[in-house]
């Protein structure tokens, strides 16, 4: 691998106003109608100003981020949703402007960003690869050269001349990841893509990744699947807010942010800044024990708030268990047991999942408060960790059951085919 | 500022052979006045061609016709004026069928306003390009200039066929038409970008732009010739300050015979093509670095 510089970050920040951009001028007239108890007043201000737009709030979905690529490596960025890593690949690839800052960018840019990265519905598949290519710097020389290898990679093979629009989505975005990998542009930014699609897909995905990475490009890659940022990126960086708080070996990283994620829950965020209507929220979520054995029940008590608990009806919670790859491994839902939480009578709700058995490790607990109609009512992603410790699933188990294979751990028996009498009990 | 730094080619270390030169760009926050990239722009001349190619595509796919639709519509529309402008209204025509003459002003209104409605709805309707990848955003309201030439190759080609068809000369000046073509279009272009950028921000635009097309087929002498404005209180004056009159007066001269050609408005009306394209790509580039955050 080579020494040389790919990319080249610089301070970079970037600035969004929250609200409505390019609202209307008389959505301050509308506001003032809405308001009041001092209409007078607003009245007399907006006359003053007929077309003066109220100084809206800002946020920064990146602030003072540096950082330098070298070629043929490969970086992972970590973080949250919301901190900023979407923002930033759309920097890189000059989608979006900065606020502040410099980048330097040797080389072409690629970017598989979301789903069907910029198709065109009304052209076919083969079209779409021309369009895409060219979009992305490519002559059409290098298109033609590429081009079997792309469609054989997506598999779209007999839809070459079907307009995209009738591709299923996982086409679509296999075309697009396709494109991006096999088109030769010096950096590639990866978003998230592996997040959807099937299983064999991903597969395929990453180890496509990795060649591409030995092959001396420079990639940015951004996942939640956190092994496979450990399986493939050579460096990593943990994005917090907007800011770069970490750098390191993407072990050290991943390790890092799963440790702060585990300490803070999205619990302390405002209120008001959680989505759902907020007509209930949950104040509280807390396992029983700070440490549950393998085979053990585990309890978790969810405290909730109401705004208006005689408008509000029963309440319905949905509470599912994610693993550190964001799997969700078990998902309880009050409705499906036929179970609801009115307002006033149950402050309090608890729920006991009995299996299967997790394996030791960090699990986080993601929460959804639902009202009757079901519409979301608040959604807490990171309620709370559920903690599993190591050892010994359950006095009759052998000792290696938590350990192995496998996403979660079972209570199995194996039998030997003999005579009837012999045969065990369950 | 400058918006990219020249290349201090980076990519020449130990004098190795390069297969192909490693561009560097330089990302910085833009403010102030940026004028168009050229080179950049010169660099995504095929995405150019791609975009256009598709813009032409895409227009006539899923119709019965399909392509028959570039001669149909001047000649239907052109139909229409014949039997209101000239049978009821009874409009003159300078000298030429009136059909043919109104087929001539059509070539270059549908040039114009076809251009200028696309262009204007041009980054809104690419949204989902815009907001995933990057190339330079004027090439889409450029790209639906391509259209634009086709239908008026198509309709060069058929005035020439309307003129033998009504046993009429082909002037000589017949050659000149692409220089007017491409003077309109150059306006168009220019009202077009500008109408795009805004589009971006307000979506109002899009129920403006038809309107203000609608006003601009009246108030241009497309249905009639310029010699049918009364020339009282400087009538003709006010009328000629439409730039566009010029330059449909000066297509017509080149498309059909027998027709007088004034160089000063001629002059004045390139100009201020030349003038709303300097402006429309100024209000381009000013506003194109919030498009992705606002779209």
């Amino acid at each position: 691998m080579s020494s040389e510089i790919a990319l080249d970050v610089h301070h970079v920040s970037k600035r969004y106003r929250r609200g409505v951009t390019g609202g209307s001028v008389l959505d301050g007239w509308a506001q003032v109608l809405a308001d009041r108890t001092t209409f007078a007043d607003a009245a007399r201000r907006r006359l003053r100003h007929p077309v003066r737009r109220e100084p809206r709030e800002e946020f920064w979905a990146l602030r003072d981020v540096s950082f330098s690529l070298g070629e043929g490596e490969v970086l992972g960025v970590v973080g949250r949703n919301g901190a900023g890593k979407s923002t930033l690949l759309k920097v890189i690839s000059r989608i979006t402007d900065p606020s502040e800052g410099r980048i330097d960018l040797y080389g072409r840019v690629g970017c598989v960003l979301e789903v069907g990265s910029g198709f065109h519905p009304e052209l076919t598949g083969r079209e779409n690869i021309y369009l895409n290519g060219s979009v992305l710097g490519m002559r059409r020389r290098e298109i033609d050269s590429q081009f079997d290898a792309i469609v054989e990679f997506a598999g779209v093979g007999s839809f070459l001349e079907t307009p995209v629009k009738r591709f299923s989505s996982g086409m679509s975005i296999r075309l697009g990841f396709a494109i991006a990998a096999h088109l030769r542009t010096e950096i590639l930014l990866v978003d998230e893509v592996l997040a959807v699609g099937d299983e064999a897909f991903r597969e395929r995905c990453l180890a496509k990744l990795d060649s591409v990475a030995r092959s001396g490009r420079t990639v940015v890659y951004v996942s939640h699947l956190l092994e496979s940022v450990n399986q493939l990126c050579t460096r990593a960086v943990l994005l917090e807010e907007g800011r770069l708080t970490m750098e390191g070996t993407p072990d050290e990283v991943v390790r890092t942010y799963l440790i702060r994620q585990s300490r803070s829950a999205d619990l302390h965020q405002a209120m008001d800044e959680r989505p759902g209507s907020g007509g209930a929220r949950l104040v509280e979520a807390r396992p029983e024990l700070p440490l549950f054995a393998c085979a053990e029940e585990k309890v978790l008590s969810f405290a909730i708030e109401c705004r208006d608990p005689e408008a509000l009806g029963p309440i319905h919670l949905r509470v599912k268990v994610v693993d550190e790859n964001d799997l969700v491994l078990v998902s309880c839902d009050s409705r499906a047991v036929d179970r609801s939480f009115a307002p006033r009578s149950w402050p309090e709700a608890m729920l006991r999942i009995r299996s299967p058995w997790l394996k030791p490790g960090r699990y986080r607990v993601d929460v959804a408060l639902e009202d009757r109609a079901g519409s979301l009512l608040d959604h807490v992603p990171w309620a709370c960790v559920l903690t599993v410790g190591p050892g010994v699933p359950s006095p009759g188990s052998p000792p290696s059951a938590a350990d192995g294979a496998g996403v979660v751990a079972a209570e199995y028996v194996f039998e030997a085919e003999g005579p009837p009498g012999r045969k065990g009990g369950a | 500022m400058a918006r990219h730094n020249p290349p201090p080619s980076p990519g020449t270390v130990d004098g190795g052979p390069e297969p192909t030169r490693i561009p560097h760009r330089v990302i910085r926050p833009r403010s102030g006045l940026t004028l168009l990239d050229l080179r950049e722009l010169w660099d995504t001349r095929e995405l150019l061609y791609r975009m256009g190619r598709r813009d032409v595509t895409l227009r006539y796919r899923q119709t019965a016709l399909g392509i028959t639709w570039v001669v149909l519509q001047p000649l239907l529309a052109a139909g229409i004026f014949t039997v209101v402008f000239s049978r009821v209204a009874k409009l003159p025509s300078d000298g030429v069928p009136y059909f043919v003459f109104a087929v001539a002003g059509m070539v270059v209104w549908n040039a114009l306003s076809s251009t200028v409605s696309r262009a204007s709805t041009s980054i809104t309707s690419n949204a989902t390009i815009v907001t995933r990848v990057f190339f330079p955003r004027i090439l889409l309201p450029l790209s639906v200039t391509m259209a634009a030439l086709v239908d008026a190759a198509v309709g060069w080609v058929l005035t020439v066929a309307l003129l033998l068809a009504f046993d009429l000369s082909v002037p000589w000046s017949m050659c000149t038409f692409p220089l007017w073509l491409a003077a309109t279009l150059v306006l168009a272009q220019g009202l077009g970008t500008a109408a795009a950028a805004l589009a971006v921000r307000y979506r109002d635009v899009q129920y403006i732009v038809p309107v203000l097309l609608t006003f601009l087929l009246y108030a241009s002498p497309v249905a009639y010739s310029l010699g049918a404005i009364p020339n009282t209180h400087h009538l003709r004056l006010l009328y000629s300050l439409n730039p566009l009159t010029g330059l449909l007066q000066g297509a017509r001269w080149a498309l059909l015979p027998h027709q007088r050609l004034d160089l000063g408005l001629s002059a004045y009306s390139v100009g201020c093509a030349l003038v709303a394209f300097a402006i429309g790509t100024v209000i381009f580039e000013r506003s194109e670095r919030g498009f992705s955050d606002v779209i």
